[in-house]
């Protein structure tokens, strides 16, 4: 009976011998993958273990800020500066997917990314433990919370709208906001049933407060889409005093329904460019649109102010930022492929299948005031390190495009100041400085129409702020509430600057 | 290592060895028993460096590291080993001396792994204030201590292991009951994380018989097969180039055997049942020395397998678990929140602790379920490594291997069937819950010998250590101490042929 006990126990030895050839495979050539793999909780255990870094504003205020617990993750995200800055700031949950600069800049704020090395090697030999890197942003306080506010109180009655402050000669995002939007904070709990609980909840609410309207959402421009017409027309020859033909209605070639004016507007038969833009005349837009350029111009002049650019993020100039939805003019043309002069006219007016983000407005706004050179938008004015000393970001502005000439930037400023003087955005005004804009009504199929708004600030001909303000179905008197909280937003700005 | 006390002075050379007085190799014993305890004390006093100083434990412990009295647990269970040596000096003194320290190092880390887990469940403001009897550690702590006492009565009324046989029959059917009971008792006196192989005494507590009958039915097998032996080996018929016993000669295994795994595939325990197929097919081998009966185990055992997973895909029913588990043993990153997610977690704590490991209490074994059962090895593994997962393969092979060796030393077959038959079922289950936790085979539940938390394994294994050390006893023993009564008070057993030493040809 030796002989057979012998293999038995020779069997054993194989066995055991598979069974260290397996662990190696596991803990020695698979180990890298399983210890950052997804589903390892040990990774995010590490990461709470180490203080994520703060996000403030410009000023100082932070808006975003981790605090020790006594739970078994150790630090707990919060956000004391309220819900105004939550579609900026976005959330880090524990189970639930980031958003916002606490997406884009994850790594940083972790104390992961790779300029935060050196960091993490001298905590090693020092046992000491700093926290994560930590991110400025360009956000004014005082423009964001007024902003966020005036939004919420709007006279129309709106419940859905966002508003967008740029700073036209260098892209710096004053303010974004978004209306409704949410207290983050029960989003980050460490009782994750409890965060799941207050997203679904979130998530199921009718006026949808998880969504970015001022970045993600693309709504009918409708008026505010003149300025690009007027930008085309500058370019293609006319001038601001070019007598354009108007009346109360206009029927395009091969069109059924004619275009007709918002009421209200008065608009004589025959008028200037910039009377034209000043009243928001439809029918003037459309045929000029329909007589004397074309669809590819249009389209054309729209991408150059940025429409159909679907990479756009707004965040670091050099890395990642909370993506922006693509603004789009639609094609113009009939199904067969043909020139739509119909279509034209329509899309003319920012109706038909035109679409922008409260974002591209203000950029619109942005470009004509800053000479027509368009700045990237960016939101991170600085990334600092976790002694608050060692500067390893800082926003370098850069143009991205020049749609329109300085000449005609200087003729279609002053058409839309003319619109704040003399037209339907005089509620923008600001005595003792230059307000040019553009309201919008825009058509949403039975639904109360949008207000809209896009315009600038100057002072002594130096731009100060770009502002867009868009107040979804606003219904009757929602352009001119927009033109209202625009100036609002501006005057915060330069307040914030130290103007009166 | 060995004291000069117990070694007499060396027979001049060229005497015949069989005149040499036998060495016991106690001291040995001892000295590797505390080196071992040594081991463990370091392991507790490390594990509790890293829970109290590092993360939530030095927040709230105000910069306590190591408490005083760390080092308790190992020193009880020192003690407990080293009574149980010393009942070993007097009952077998002449057992192998590998066996105890081996077992008491693998006890010893398992007490202190499951102390670990307590450490970091704890609330991090009472961690340094858990006491040595408190939690899951405690009571493991306390189950060794019956496990040792089991080991330490055996091996003080059972002088002789072939009186074992006497009883193979009541053994064989007691062995039977016990694993059919919990297929047979109501759910709620029987099952456990929906596992059916409990039996639950409300208000007392509960065991798991599967443990009990394995060593019980090996001693049947043991019996029975070496009985048969010859007629098992020798009365076949050829058939197809193998040779296969009568049936009747068979009979009586066979159905032992199929009656098992019929209620082991029922309480749906298909670690136990490959465990109980494999402790068969290799005692049936070595009682007979046929190579035919390892291939039709293994035709038997594959082709069962294949059986009933194609069955498992198919129709379901009692087949559909196992199909299961060895859709998530193909790939278990497939669903890895849900089906997957013990082996995913197990996997990932395996490869956190990559070559060396996080360090005793420096890892995050709680993350993986079941860690203080079917996966403490995993669990084990992310704080000790590659490195130390290894030295703890090592330590059960050694202890199987000595056992083997027990088998081949020892002079009657029922010993030789015995011991083998009780080592290399111990093997069989490392291999098995091992090989399921890391991903080499599909995952059965089994418990870790020695280190899962649990008292019926513990119980049981130590049982069967204690029947190694009594036969790697009359293994070494000089031949003249062999020949004594057998048992207290029972006298002689009839001389049977199954009783005389093996000659062994070649």
């Amino acid at each position: 009976m030796n002989a057979p006990l012998r293999r038995a126990g020779v069997v054993v030895m194989v066995l055991f011998g598979l069974l260290f050839v397996n662990l190696n495979w596991v803990q020695a050539y698979k180990a890298d993958d399983y210890r950052n793999s997804d589903y390892n909780r040990r990774v995010q255990l590490a990461e709470y273990e180490r203080q994520r870094g703060v996000i403030q504003t410009l000023g100082g205020k932070v808006l975003a800020t981790s605090k020790e617990t006594d739970d078994e993750l150790r630090f707990l995200r919060t956000y004391p500066a309220g819900e105004a800055y939550t579609p900026v700031v976005g959330y880090k949950p524990v189970n639930l997917a980031e958003t916002g600069i606490e997406r884009a800049e994850n790594d940083y704020l972790a104390g992961t990314s790779d300029q935060l090395f050196a960091d993490r090697i001298r905590d090693m030999f020092t046992g000491k433990e700093t926290s994560g890197g930590n991110v400025i942003l360009t956000l004014s306080a005082r423009a964001q919370e007024t902003a966020f506010k005036e939004l919420q109180d709007n006279r129309v009655g709106a419940r859905k709208g966002a508003a967008v402050a740029l700073d036209p000669t260098s892209g710096a995002v004053q303010a974004l906001v978004s209306m409704p939007s949410f207290d983050a904070n029960p989003l980050t709990s460490h009782d994750t049933d409890a965060a799941q609980a207050a997203y679904d909840k979130l998530n199921a609410d009718k006026d949808k407060p998880l969504l970015n309207r001022a970045v993600s959402e693309t709504y009918p421009p409708g008026s505010t889409f003149k300025v690009i017409d007027s930008a085309a027309a500058l370019e293609n020859g006319l001038e601001p005093d070019s007598v354009v033909q108007g009346g109360s209605s206009y029927l395009p070639p091969q069109a059924g329904q004619p275009i007709h004016n918002a009421p209200g507007v008065v608009c004589p038969s025959t008028l200037t460019l910039k009377q034209a833009l000043t009243v928001s005349c439809n029918t003037a837009f459309s045929r000029l649109c329909v007589d004397k350029l074309n669809a590819d111009k249009i389209k054309s002049e729209a991408r150059q102010f940025g429409f159909e650019e679907d990479d756009l993020s707004v965040g670091r100039l050099d890395g990642e930022g909370i993506p922006v939805a693509a603004s789009h003019t639609g094609d113009m043309l009939r199904p067969d492929g043909q020139q739509d002069p119909a279509l034209l006219a329509q899309s003319c007016i920012g109706q038909s299948d035109v679409r922008m983000t409260p974002l591209q407005g203000a950029l619109i706004a942005a470009t004509v005031a800053n000479n027509g050179r368009q700045m990237r938008p960016y939101l991170v004015q600085q990334l600092k390190g976790p002694d608050l000393t060692t500067v390893h970001y800082t926003a370098q502005p850069r143009p991205q495009q020049q749609p329109i000439s300085e000449d005609t930037a200087g003729k279609l400023r002053d058409m839309m100041e003319s619109v704040v003087r003399n037209g339907t955005g005089r509620r923008a005004q600001i005595s003792g400085y230059t307000v040019g804009g553009k309201t919008g009504t825009a058509e949403n199929g039975d639904n109360p129409d949008h207000g809209w708004f896009i315009g600038f600030v100057l002072k002594d001909g130096k731009p100060i702020t770009a502002v867009c303000v868009f107040l979804e179905h606003a219904g009757s008197g929602g352009s001119s509430e927009a033109a209202r909280i625009a100036g609002q937003v501006m005057r915060a700005v330069i307040a914030d600057r130290g103007g009166d | 290592m060995t004291a000069a006390a117990d070694v007499p002075a060396p027979a001049p050379v060229g005497e015949a060895s069989r005149a040499r007085p036998p060495r016991t190799r106690r001291n040995t014993e001892l000295a590797l028993l505390l080196v071992a305890m040594v081991i463990v004390a370091v392991y507790l006093g490390v594990v509790e460096a890293n829970v109290l100083a590092t993360g939530r434990g030095a927040r709230a412990g105000g910069g306590v590291t190591v408490t005083s009295d760390f080092w308790v647990p190992a020193a009880i269970l020192a003690l407990v080993f080293v009574a149980l040596h010393v009942l070993v000096r007097w009952r077998a003194p002449y057992a192998d001396p590998a066996l105890l320290p081996a077992v008491a190092l693998l006890n010893g880390l398992g007490v202190a792994f499951l102390r670990r887990l307590d450490l970091s469940d704890a609330p991090a403001a009472e961690r340094a204030d858990l006491t040595t009897f408190a939690g899951a550690g405690g009571r493991q702590l306390a189950w060794t201590l019956a496990g040792v006492v089991g080991a330490g009565v055996l091996l003080f009324f059972l002088r002789d292991h072939r009186v074992v046989s006497r009883y193979a029959y009541t053994l064989g059917l007691a062995g039977i009951v016990l694993v059919m009971l919990p297929a047979v008792l109501p759910r709620r006196f029987s099952e456990i994380n929906n596992a059916k192989l409990w039996i639950i005494l409300p208000g007392v507590g509960q065991i798991q018989p599967g443990e009990f009958a394995k060593l019980l039915l090996v001693s049947f097998f043991a019996y029975y097969l070496v009985r048969k032996r010859e007629v098992l080996s020798l009365a076949s018929r050829r058939v197809l180039g193998i040779d296969f016993p009568r049936g009747r000669d068979l009979g009586p295994v066979v159905a032992v055997w199929a009656l098992s795994l019929l209620v082991l595939v029922f309480e749906k325990d298909l670690g136990t049942a490959l465990l109980f197929f494999g402790m068969f097919v290799v005692t049936l081998y070595i009682a007979t020395e046929r190579v035919s009966w390892l291939i039709i185990g293994l035709l038997l055992f594959f082709g069962g397998a294949f059986l009933a997973y194609s069955l498992g895909g198919t129709i379901g029913g009692p087949f559909a678990n196992f199909y299961q588990r060895v859709q998530i043993w193909q790939d278990p990153f497939a669903d890895p929140d849900n089906k997957g997610y013990q082996l995913v977690q197990s996997l990932l704590g395996l490869g956190t602790g990559g070559l060396f490991g996080a360090g005793p209490g420096g890892g995050e074994p709680g993350i993986v379920p079941l860690v203080h059962s079917d996966f403490v090895f995993a669990g084990l593994g992310e704080e000790i490594g590659l490195f130390g997962l290894t030295a703890l393969l090592v330590v059960y092979l050694l202890i199987v291997e000595r056992g083997i060796r027990a088998g081949l030393q020892v002079r009657d077959s029922f010993g030789k069937l015995l011991a083998g038959g009780l080592a290399f079922t111990l093997g069989l289950q490392v291999f098995v819950i091992v090989g399921g936790v890391s991903k080499l085979i599909p995952l059965t539940g089994q418990t870790t010998p020695f280190l899962s938390a649990g008292g019926s394994s513990l119980m049981a294994n130590w049982l069967l250590v204690a029947m190694l050390l009594r036969i790697s006893d009359a293994a070494r023993q000089p031949a003249g101490a062999a020949a004594g009564p057998v048992g207290p008070g029972s006298g002689s057993p009839p001389v049977r042929l199954y009783n005389a030493p093996t000659e062994v040809l070649r």
